[in-house]
């Protein structure tokens, strides 16, 4: 049907379609192309900090030299130095645990605004939402605030007798983590409501009226159901938080790196842009395997509610 | 109904409020065993409140619902041997067809191989052969409202409440699926409880009927019954079409606007209270002549004249201005004429023909 159609489009109709694509050509395609050149170069210590460089006017001659110069070097390097390995599942290791702990505390959150009062709801998912009228970055100074030894944090563990000494919560995992399960709570809850706002209650009389008590009645139907969201905050979450360096960089500590700090180095510490763009291109690759999963479960959700 | 002894399900005095308004007001009412029962009214006349009350869906405010004798009014939903067939059906569209099915057995925790036997049981009961592995979503509306019968019927109910089942479907498919329903209800033996605005729908099927109208009953009767001889104005004015004559009964005759008229004997109504004379269009007879011999003719001129295929409905107007509706059946016969706008004609129906209403 939809072959059909495209065959009767208007010029109009063809340039509106084109928009998006040359968009993501311009500023996706192109740099991405840029980038993985880069990874296949050489470090040299001149500017730009790498060779071969690609010179258009050596003709075809200067075209064969430039393919032979590229080389999987920078790959090679990534694969056999454990620190990047190790960066690499460390950032998955916070990625996941992190999803894990949004995914816990968004989805009761979530399912509380989609069943309070319809009129409260806006007002609900507008105080999700409110932090984001903040600078992230100054958000993220804040908790270096709260989390610090004489800070917030600590003050009130130590009125309430919680603990007998300060805790070091600032250049730790822990800090990470909770400034990630923070910066990203709202990515989490926001497609999480979207997807339990519009569940039909009818469906849960009708598990009800079959034998499920409300608990089985969640399990049975209303989380199935809702599997789209968790998919779409989860994904939503896990993606950038893999490759996430500020903060990590402001709250974790330096005995361990993730990725994204890793490649910060090798970029502006070390000037090794092939070894940064090797890293940044497997990081991309990495990511590819959660966005197929999600795409194909979207495929088949749409195949179902049509 | 049963013969004496218990009904399978008894109302008692059942009470539903929502804020002040009383949703179901003291309605008390007994259903027994293999019925066929409808609940017939306007909307927003309870009828679908009731249903829930019944379902576990709503909590009583006051009274009891007894089934086989026993109060259920405490026992929640999911524990009520009774399955309800929703508007909207309200199929699980994260499952397929057979998923949907099985869904009540599975919550039961039967056997794999039983689930399987009673799925397949269903599937030829409702013609669904071959459609177990489809989505909810790739299904007609027919087949739909046969997966939520399915669904409804595995467990193999008490009750079966139907609310609106045929709402959703063109009316072809409606009057195939009321006989379907019909068959299955016999062929099954289990007490089905239907809720409709569609007087039509709800003579088909059922075996009894009661009319409902502002959370209380108006009439509770056999279809015929209800249509031949109904309890008030209003439950004649809502099912089927009627002329409503206002007068004074006399020694057995109704003295009207239009004139004396007889009346049938048998209404109990006391001599010279005002009573209501409800005339079915099909009751009355056109004629161009005076008829000898007819216990009431009235003069009249053709107002209005409805055709409607089968028949026509002439509205007469008589001789106080006010109208009557006459069926005329468009045989095509020799002796059957028609008549038109404005000509005079002469009605006539024979005493028993009408139901004097006190009400």
């Amino acid at each position: 049907m939809s072959a059909g159609r495209s065959a009767h489009l208007s010029w109009g109709q063809r340039l509106m379609l084109l928009i998006p694509y040359a968009w993501l050509a311009l500023f996706f395609l192109g740099p991405f192309l840029i980038v993985l050149k880069i990874s296949l170069s050489q470090t040299v210590i001149a500017q730009p900090p790498y060779v071969p460089l690609l010179d258009p006017s050596a003709g075809w001659h200067g075209l064969k030299n430039f393919a032979g110069q590229l080389s999987l070097d920078t790959y090679r390097l990534i694969a056999s130095d454990p620190i990047y390995l190790s960066s690499y599942l460390k950032s998955l290791k916070i990625a996941g645990v992190s999803t894990g702990i949004l995914l816990l505390i968004g989805y009761p959150l979530a399912y509380g605004i989609a069943r309070s009062p319809r009129r409260l709801q806006p007002l609900l998912v507008m105080a999700v939402v409110l932090p984001f009228w903040t600078s992230f970055l100054i958000r993220v100074y804040a908790w270096i605030d709260i989390l610090q030894r004489d800070g917030l944090l600590n003050a009130m563990l130590l009125k309430l007798h919680i603990v007998s000494a300060p805790v070091a919560w600032l250049s730790s995992d822990t800090a990470i983590y909770i400034g990630v399960v923070y910066s990203y709570l709202p990515f989490m809850v926001l497609p999480l409501y979207a997807t339990l706002e519009k569940l039909d209650d009818t469906l849960l009389e009708a598990a009800a009226d079959l034998g499920c008590t409300r608990l089985q009645a969640f399990w049975r139907v209303t989380a199935p159901l809702s599997l789209p969201g968790v998919a779409a905050g989860a994904l939503l979450c896990f993606i950038p938080i893999v490759g996430e360096f500020v903060i990590p960089d402001l709250l974790g500590g330096s005995d361990s790196l993730m990725i994204g700090q890793t490649l910060w180095t090798e970029f502006f510490s070390n000037r090794d842009w092939p070894v940064a763009s090797a890293i940044a291109v497997t990081l991309l690759g990495l990511l590819i395997v959660p966005i197929v999963f999600y795409e194909r479960l979207q495929q088949r959700q749409l195949e179902g509610l049509r | 109904m049963t013969d004496g002894g218990q009904p399978l399900l008894r109302f008692d005095g059942v009470t539903k409020r929502f804020g002040a308004m009383a949703a179901v007001d003291r309605l008390s009412l007994d259903i027994g065993q293999g019925e066929f029962f409808a609940l017939l009214g306007p909307s927003g006349c309870g009828k679908t409140t009731l249903l829930r009350l019944l379902a576990g869906l709503e909590n009583l405010s006051e009274g009891r619902i007894l089934l086989d004798g026993e109060d259920i009014g405490s026992v929640p939903a999911y524990l009520r041997p009774v399955n309800m067939m929703f508007q909207n059906y309200a199929l699980f569209p994260h499952l397929s067809v057979a998923g949907n099915i099985a869904f009540g057995l599975r919550q039961e925790q039967a056997g794999r191989a039983e689930i399987a036997e009673r799925v397949a049981e269903m599937l030829a009961l409702t013609r669904l052969q071959g459609f177990e592995k489809r989505r909810v979503g790739q299904l007609s509306g027919g087949q739909r409202q046969r997966v939520a019968l399915a669904r409804s019927l595995i467990k193999r109910p008490r009750l079966l409440l139907l609310d609106e089942p045929l709402a959703a479907l063109d009316k072809k498919l409606r009057a195939e699926t009321q006989s379907e329903l019909m068959e299955l209800q016999r062929k099954l033996g289990t007490t089905f409880i239907i809720v409709t605005h569609d007087q039509e729908e709800a003579m088909i099927v059922a075996d009894r009927i009661a009319v409902m109208n502002q959370g209380r009953l108006i009439q509770v009767a056999k279809p015929a019954d209800i249509y031949e001889r109904p309890n008030s104005r209003w439950a004649a004015d809502f099912i089927g079409e009627v002329t409503l004559i206002e007068g004074r009964l006399v020694d057995g005759v109704l003295q009207s606007a239009v004139g004396p008229l007889r009346v049938g004997a048998g209404h109990g109504a006391p001599s010279h209270a005002t009573v209501w004379l409800a005339l079915r269009p099909e009751k009355l007879r056109l004629n161009a002549e005076r008829p000898a011999g007819e216990d009431n003719a009235l003069a009249g001129t053709v107002h209005e004249i409805g055709y409607r295929g089968g028949l026509s409905i002439y509205q007469m107007r008589l001789a106080d201005r006010s109208l009557m509706r006459v069926a005329v059946a468009n045989t095509g016969a020799a002796r059957g004429r028609t008549f038109a706008v404005n000509e005079l004609v002469w009605l006539s129906w024979p005493a028993e023909a009408g139901v004097v209403l006190t009400q």
